[in-house]
């Protein structure tokens, strides 16, 4: 019986040190919660918001940033891709039926295998496959009128002119009931929900987690004021921090936030000590 | 006669279970046309009709006061899943047991055989149990996704209930009939059984696995999800295979960390020089097996983690970054911890020979290599830093530690811990031997250069491609090293056992000359395993993200969010406890057979 109670105690303290660990050794991050199914009205939308829906989509639903970016080298980087598509477009190796640059996107997304970029092809297939999933289906499943804003967005980002037209109906135009958030949403409710939908962790590590394209602000509250974080959002280039560059942070946030979202996260970040 | 109730009470309760699996399975056969509405249904090929994923909201969820529908459903699964590795593992190392027994002509493998089939047949009865429990929860509280699987898998859910009765039975036979079939002929026939019994439990588990492969990577579904007809293209979804070498891996290292707990227990609890003597052989054995198990294990975790990846990078990344790269650093905790027990136990050990004061030396030299591998395996790619903190070490890594973090460097260390596990095993061999070979000095030479230069690669391949070269070349290069570690481990066992052929004794081994420490070191090692399955099962189910079914079947649950760590952990301890509980109640009920109490009037005596 000694010996039972002395094992048993043993697994106890094993178990209770595996699971003190897990609490208390590590962050706990609190993973984004799942997209959003809210419908799309497409109605009353201007051309900038479209192109806001897609940035919004881009950067989140679509989970576009997840491999475009210059972190992990899993897909090709799309900062400045309109003179690259241009040129692929003349060479002879390209080999997809895309003509227009805005179709080369389309095509793109829709069906990635049509043309692998060298190099960025599944393992074994000799860039003949992609690994990316038609943004029609996988975890992102995007909408006809979805897929267009991004292509509206990536026009808009290249500093192009937009050649998208707003589908008259959403419902038309939608191969998913599901849409995401419109650019006339309500505001959103949370910290996280915000983090998640602005995509903030493309960028920046925060609690441990992301992209180290901007500073960590996982104890931002530390060392940054409000008035500094809320400029830092609306105007990104105005106090760059030493040892990052400048205009990599979209300065569109003034149009695509509301107020009381721009203060929550501020608030948030602000509590970050 | 008491072996008689036993029977009674293990097999109707299995029998119990296997009648309620068939039972659920026919109701919800017979319901699967009716939730579906009528404009979802799609015509295929076929002259079956399949509907689409349904696309369900929360009120499609039924709620139960007092329970949360995923937590009994994550308990339930994972209390079934421990219980089944444990009974599916048991008997292919009792089926090599016994082999060996048969071979040696030695009868103390045939008895300890016996006694680890004696430990795994209670288990038996918990598993149906848990199985059905698993049933009851999905149905009550995911009865859509329960319709929508059953749709695809609903022949192989028959075949499934019809092979736990060939698993039922065969096992029975061939536990029950042990003594009986002993002996020439017969004692072939009592092996072919245990053969047969290894067939139906593999093929169980396989069928099981296609079921939870399917829903991350379903196979013969479209994009919404309707069902071709090709039963085989579900089950042998991309993710099948990894998982079922991974599965019977792993499950032989638990299921040998399990018995290795067993004995640990009869040693603290024997008092007899004989009978500390037999549970330490056992122990020892039982070592044996979870450690031969889990140096291959790595491999197959890394086959599965390709396969996830060349599947859907999404996924892929979702498992090594974010949320879940934090998972792998309490999987590095666990790993140590495995590797250092299984280890120290083998040091500890190395105390049963007279010859081992050779050996001791090189003791420290192996626990400082595997200890530094396990820190390195340990070390976080980034820091939580304030800007100070940044500032001062000039960026989010550390300089000199910073470059540990990474997978290059993780990749060095977890074969650096293998193949020195590979050299504690061949030192506790060596320990008690004098090789009578002529070549002696020559193969000493051949295996210090075969590990000099195989160490000498790997440490190359991960500097220089995990460091100088790009992304492609860091994955790449991880797989020559897979291949150099192999080598070494196939290599040198082959020469050392050539080596050590007739070799002469030191001395007769002095079983039962361990400390009492030592067998800790086998709990640690149950526990550790145990912990860790549950761990890896969350972050398998947990890749998933908010799907049901990946990409076409989404979960609308009000539990559809990913827990942290920190939650996971906390239900993967509960289930641990509940399990290692019944396990230790297990262990007691299988030395209930032995006790016997004897009165010399049988009941009137003890009445008056």
């Amino acid at each position: 019986m000694k010996n039972l109670a002395k094992v048993v105690a043993f697994g106890l303290l094993t178990i209770g040190f595996f699971t003190l660990f897990s609490n208390f050794g590590i962050p706990q991050l609190e993973p984004a919660p799942p997209p959003a199914d809210e419908e799309l009205d497409l109605s009353a939308m201007t051309m900038e918001d479209f192109v806001a829906l897609g940035d919004r989509i881009f950067n989140g639903k679509g989970t576009c940033t997840l491999c475009h970016n210059p972190v992990g080298g899993r897909a090709p980087l799309l900062d400045n891709a309109a003179a690259t598509i241009r040129d692929r477009l003349r060479n002879p190796g390209y080999g997809g039926q895309a003509e227009t640059l805005y179709e080369y996107v389309r095509e793109s997304m829709l069906e990635p295998s049509a043309y692998v970029v060298p190099g960025f092809g599944k393992a074994g297939t000799n860039d003949t496959e992609s690994p990316m999933p038609a943004a029609s289906g996988g975890s992102a499943r995007l909408a006809e009128a979805e897929t267009l804003a991004v292509i509206a967005y990536l026009q808009d980002r290249w500093g192009l002119d937009i050649t998208v037209e707003i589908p008259a109906d959403a419902a038309e135009a939608s191969q998913d009931e599901s849409a995401t958030a419109a650019a006339v949403q309500r505001p959103l409710g949370s910290p996280q929900e915000a983090f998640a939908q602005f995509a903030c962790t493309a960028c920046h590590i925060f609690e441990e987690s992301g992209g180290q394209i901007g500073p960590n602000l996982s104890r931002i509250g530390a060392t940054r004021d409000k008035e500094y974080l809320r400029r830092a959002i609306l105007e990104p280039n105005a106090d760059v921090t030493d040892g990052f560059l400048p205009n990599l942070m979209p300065n569109t946030y003034a149009q695509q936030m509301y107020v009381s979202e721009v203060e929550m996260i501020v608030d948030y970040l602000a509590g970050r000590k | 006669m008491f072996i008689k109730r036993s029977t009674g009470s293990a097999g109707g309760v299995s029998l119990l279970a296997a009648l309620l699996l068939v039972g659920m399975f026919a109701l919800i056969s017979l319901d699967s046309g009716v939730a579906f509405a009528a404009e979802d249904v799609v015509a295929t090929n076929t002259d079956v009709v399949y509907p689409p994923a349904p696309k369900l909201t929360a009120a499609d969820y039924p709620q139960v006061k007092g329970f949360n529908g995923r937590v009994a459903v994550w308990l339930a699964a994972q209390l079934h899943l421990w219980f089944a590795a444990f009974v599916l593992a048991v008997p292919i190392f009792v089926f090599i047991i016994e082999a060996i027994g048969m071979r040696t002509r030695d009868k103390r493998y045939d008895d300890m055989a016996y006694e680890f089939i004696k430990v795994s047949i209670t288990a038996y009865s918990v598993t149906a149990i848990f199985g059905g429990l698993l049933v009851f929860f999905l149905v009550i509280f995911y009865p859509q996704l329960f319709q929508y699987l059953t749709t695809i898998f609903k022949e192989s859910m028959i075949y499934y209930a019809l092979l736990f009765f060939a698993e039922s039975a065969t096992l029975y036979i061939y536990y029950y009939g042990w003594h009986w079939l002993q002996g020439g002929f017969r004692k072939w026939v009592h092996l072919t059984l245990g053969l047969l019994l290894n067939a139906v439990g593999t093929a169980l588990m396989f069928l099981a696995n296609a079921w939870a492969t399917f829903m991350m990577s379903p196979g013969g579904v479209d994009m919404a999800g309707v069902f071709s007809g090709d039963t085989w293209a579900a089950i042998h979804n991309v993710l099948w295979n990894p998982l079922n070498i991974h599965r019977v891996l792993a499950n032989v290292a638990f299921g040998g960390s399990i018995v290795g707990a067993y004995a640990a227990f009869r040693f603290l609890s024997s008092t007899i020089a004989d009978k500390k003597a037999h549970y330490d052989w056992m122990g020892y054995n039982a070592n044996f097996i979870a450690i031969s198990a889990l140096l291959p294990l790595p491999f197959a975790g890394y086959y599965l983690t390709a396969e996830i990846y060349a599947y859907s990078q999404q996924m892929g990344i979702t498992s090594m970054g974010g949320i879940f790269a934090w998972l792998f650093i309490i999987q590095a905790v666990l790993i140590g911890t495995l590797f250092l027990s299984a280890n120290y136990y083998l040091w500890c050990g190395m105390g049963r020979s007279d010859g081992a004061v050779r050996y001791n030396k090189f003791v420290k030299y192996l626990a400082i290599v595997i200890i530094a591998a396990f820190l390195v395996w340990f070390t976080p790619h980034t820091l939580v830093l304030t800007n100070e903190e940044l500032k001062a070490l000039g960026g989010p890594y550390h300089k000199y530690l910073g470059p540990l973090g990474i997978m290059p460097a993780k990749n060095i260390a977890v074969n650096m811990m293998i193949i020195f596990t590979t050299v504690s095993f061949l030192i506790y061999r060596r320990a008690n031997k004098i090789p009578i070979v002529s070549w002696v000095k020559t193969g000493n030479a051949v295996l210090f250069a075969l590990f000099a230069t195989g160490i000498l690669n790997i440490l190359f391949l991960g500097i220089y491609h995990g460091y100088f070269t790009n992304t492609a070349y860091k994955v790449a290069s991880s797989i020559p090293q897979v291949l150099t570690t192999l080598t070494i481990i196939v290599a040198s066992t082959v020469i050392d056992a050539l080596m050590y052929k007739g070799a002469r004794e030191v001395a007769p081994l002095h079983w039962g000359r361990i400390p009492d420490r030592a067998q800790y070191a086998l709990f640690l090692l149950a526990v550790a395993f145990t912990w860790l399955m549950g761990l890896m099962g969350y972050i398998r189910s947990g890749l998933r993200q908010h799907w049901h079914v990946k990409d076409i079947f989404r979960d609308a649950s009000p539990d559809a969010f990913t827990p942290t760590l920190g939650y996971a952990a906390n239900v993967v301890s509960i289930g641990a406890i509940i399990f290692l509980m019944l396990v230790i109640f297990i262990f007691w009920l299988s030395q209930l057979a032995g006790r016997k109490s004897s009165s010399a009037h049988y009941w009137k005596a003890q009445a008056t």
